[in-house]
């Protein structure tokens, strides 16, 4: 089972169900000849694919609509805004090569602000899965929603075991008395790195992946944040607004205060290249997320050996 | 059209002005707009759309979006003397108790869907439109934009897209009155030729005197205008029609009014014997 496989057969067993894209195809290429007049392609207009998506969840249906990440939540924010969210129509976005998964493209790519715009929206819904495989467990749930969604997609293939998928909920890897890392989204095969790299120094170590950002799974954090270990938040997003906000809004929100490392982009964009080098640049490789960790423990001194290689981005768009 | 068609659309039209008038006082509304598109608005719920009070969540029902939603006052005085919305409704013009503000939202029976940022109903009717056509039924799906408003990408991207997948039961409609907001618009961004504009952009194009009811009706009652092309039908008007005294000021879109200023263009309306105002020239937005 892959995505387009999944959003067929969800197409086939409901009529209701429209996918849209802006001529970005790469996940849907064999749909057109499934779904007929279903699948409608808008070409490169993302403010038009959204306002003509809010017409068709207008008229019963639930379009999910395809476009780059960056031009999806950004050139067609005001769309998003005001035609989905002011509406609150089933509008499902998926936006493509979010985060560091646009490496080669440059900043005018780069969806590093998509959390922070889409929760700023009352109504809307935030999805980041881990990989291919958490994707398509929440898919159906966040399909069948009445609720407009965004979703970061992520066709990265994964390892790890995930827990089946519950909305709202955040899937707890480990707890840890140590430190506990909290992610999203594709950095997640990279903190599963970090993990085993600091438990070899035995630190007891937890890591939650967030899997929804909105909902958050508030209980689940305020969890941690009880437990006292330091909090490590990773994510390709900039710091502002992303999960780092979050935690921020819902320790004040809940008068606690917690030790925070978060490690997101600062004021600024990534330098862009293969996947490997851009999280090797940025310091977000499992390995140098350990050692900003550990360095951030004030133990300088610790040596960490490399992890794995990083996989490659395979090439969409 | 029949005389007596005729004379009822002028009296409704006559009626809507008047509740625009009324509208236009209390914190105000976008009078000048408005009284352009009354005539247009009227016709079309009298006499083409199939949209009823009674039918209004019937899927095979006409679609009006109104894009261009500072006309909403005309919208509003043509859903009360319709039947669509107690009149008392309007009465609530800007209290927060009510639904009934600036701009048209779908808490007003009768209205599709909310505007006021421009340039969005087209994509939006487009959706709509693409939904009829895929589902077999042939009703009507109207947008009506403002000129000005044409000043916006997406009303383009959006007939772009219509015609290239051949939505012919979508109708753009321009109520072309020549101004966009406080400045006319061949003054600022000249938007003649305008129907070859649409033409390159692939729609097949009409265009008309936007109060004449003969010409409405003689232009509406012939679509679609082609088979796999997209209407546009532009309604040339006057801002401010009926009321000479807003008529021959440009900075009379959005107009707020004393209580002794509504009565006197109330008279007006119906003399069409232009009045002094004295109110302060308001360049709102």
């Amino acid at each position: 089972m892959n995505y387009e496989e999944l959003i067929k057969q969800t197409a086939l067993a409901d009529e209701r169900i429209v996918v849209m894209t802006a001529e970005n195809r790469a996940l849907i290429r064999n749909l057109p000849a499934v779904l007929g007049p279903r699948f409608i392609d808008t070409g490169i207009t993302e403010q038009t694919l959204i306002g003509a998506a809010a017409g068709l969840a207008l008229r019963g249906r639930v379009p999910v609509v395809h476009a780059l990440a960056t031009f999806l939540t950004l050139r067609a924010f005001e769309f998003i805004r005001t035609d989905v969210g002011i509406g609150q129509l089933p509008v499902k976005l998926s936006g493509f090569v979010p985060g560091f998964l646009s490496d080669g493209n440059g900043p005018t790519h780069q969806a590093i602000e998509d959390v922070s715009l889409m929760r700023g929206i009352p109504g809307m819904t935030v999805f980041a899965p881990a990989d291919e495989a958490d994707m398509l467990a929440m898919l159906p749930a966040i399909w069948a929603s009445p609720q407009p969604a965004y979703l970061r997609v992520n066709t990265r293939p994964g390892t790890y075991q995930h827990a089946p998928f519950e909305m709202g909920k955040a899937e707890i890897v480990a707890e840890g008395t140590d430190i506990t890392i909290l992610t999203y989204g594709m950095l997640f095969e990279q903190t599963l790195v970090a993990r085993e790299l600091l438990q070899a120094q035995g630190k007891s170590v937890g890591l939650i992946n967030l899997r929804s950002l909105k909902p958050i799974d508030e209980a689940a954090l305020l969890d941690v944040v009880r437990r006292g270990s330091l909090i490590v938040t990773v994510e390709d997003h900039f710091i502002t607004g992303g999960l780092y906000s979050i935690l921020a809004e819902i320790l004040l929100r809940n008068q606690l205060t917690a030790r925070v490392l978060p490690l997101a982009l600062e004021e600024r964009w990534y330098r862009p290249g293969r996947l490997s080098a851009v999280l090797e640049h940025e310091g977000f490789t499992g390995h140098h997320i350990a050692r900003r960790i550990t360095e951030h423990l004030g133990e300088s001194g610790a040596t960490i050996a490399p992890g794995p290689t990083v996989l490659e981005n395979e090439f969409a768009e | 059209m029949t005389p007596e068609t005729q004379q009822k659309l002028e009296k409704l039209a006559l009626k809507v002005r008047e509740h625009i008038v009324r509208l236009s006082t209390d914190g105000g509304c976008f009078t000048g707009a408005s009284l352009s598109c009354a005539d247009l608005l009227v016709y079309l719920y009298s006499e083409l759309l199939n949209v009823r009070p009674d039918n209004l969540t019937d899927p095979t029902r006409d679609y009006l979006f109104l894009s261009k939603g500072h006309d909403v006052p005309a919208l509003y005085g043509t859903f009360v003397e319709l039947g669509f919305l107690d009149k008392a409704r309007l009465d609530q013009h800007l209290s927060t108790d009510d639904h009934i503000y600036w701009h048209p939202n779908r808490h007003v029976p009768g209205v599709e869907f909310h505007s006021g940022s421009l340039g969005h109903l087209p994509s939006v009717a487009l959706g709509v439109a693409m939904d009829c056509k895929m589902r077999g039924q042939d009703n009507k799906v109207i947008v009506i934009t403002g000129d000005g408003e044409l000043n916006e990408g997406t009303v383009w991207e959006s007939l772009l897209v219509a015609s290239a997948h051949k939505v012919n039961n979508l109708t753009l409609v321009v109520d072309r009155n020549h101004f966009q907001a406080n400045v006319a618009t061949e003054d600022l961004i000249p938007l003649e030729p305008l129907a070859p504009k649409f033409e390159a952009f692939g729609c097949e194009v009409r265009r008309i005197d936007g109060h004449d009811f003969k010409q409405l009706e003689e232009a509406f009652s012939a679509l679609p205008f082609s088979d796999s092309k997209p209407s546009v039908i532009i309604c040339d008007t006057v801002r401010g029609r009926g009321l000479p005294s807003i008529e021959a000021r440009a900075d009379r879109w959005f107009c707020n009014f004393s209580s002794e200023e509504v009565e006197e263009l109330l008279r007006e309306l119906h003399s069409q014997v232009a009045t002094t105002l004295t109110s302060e020239t308001l360049t709102v937005r």
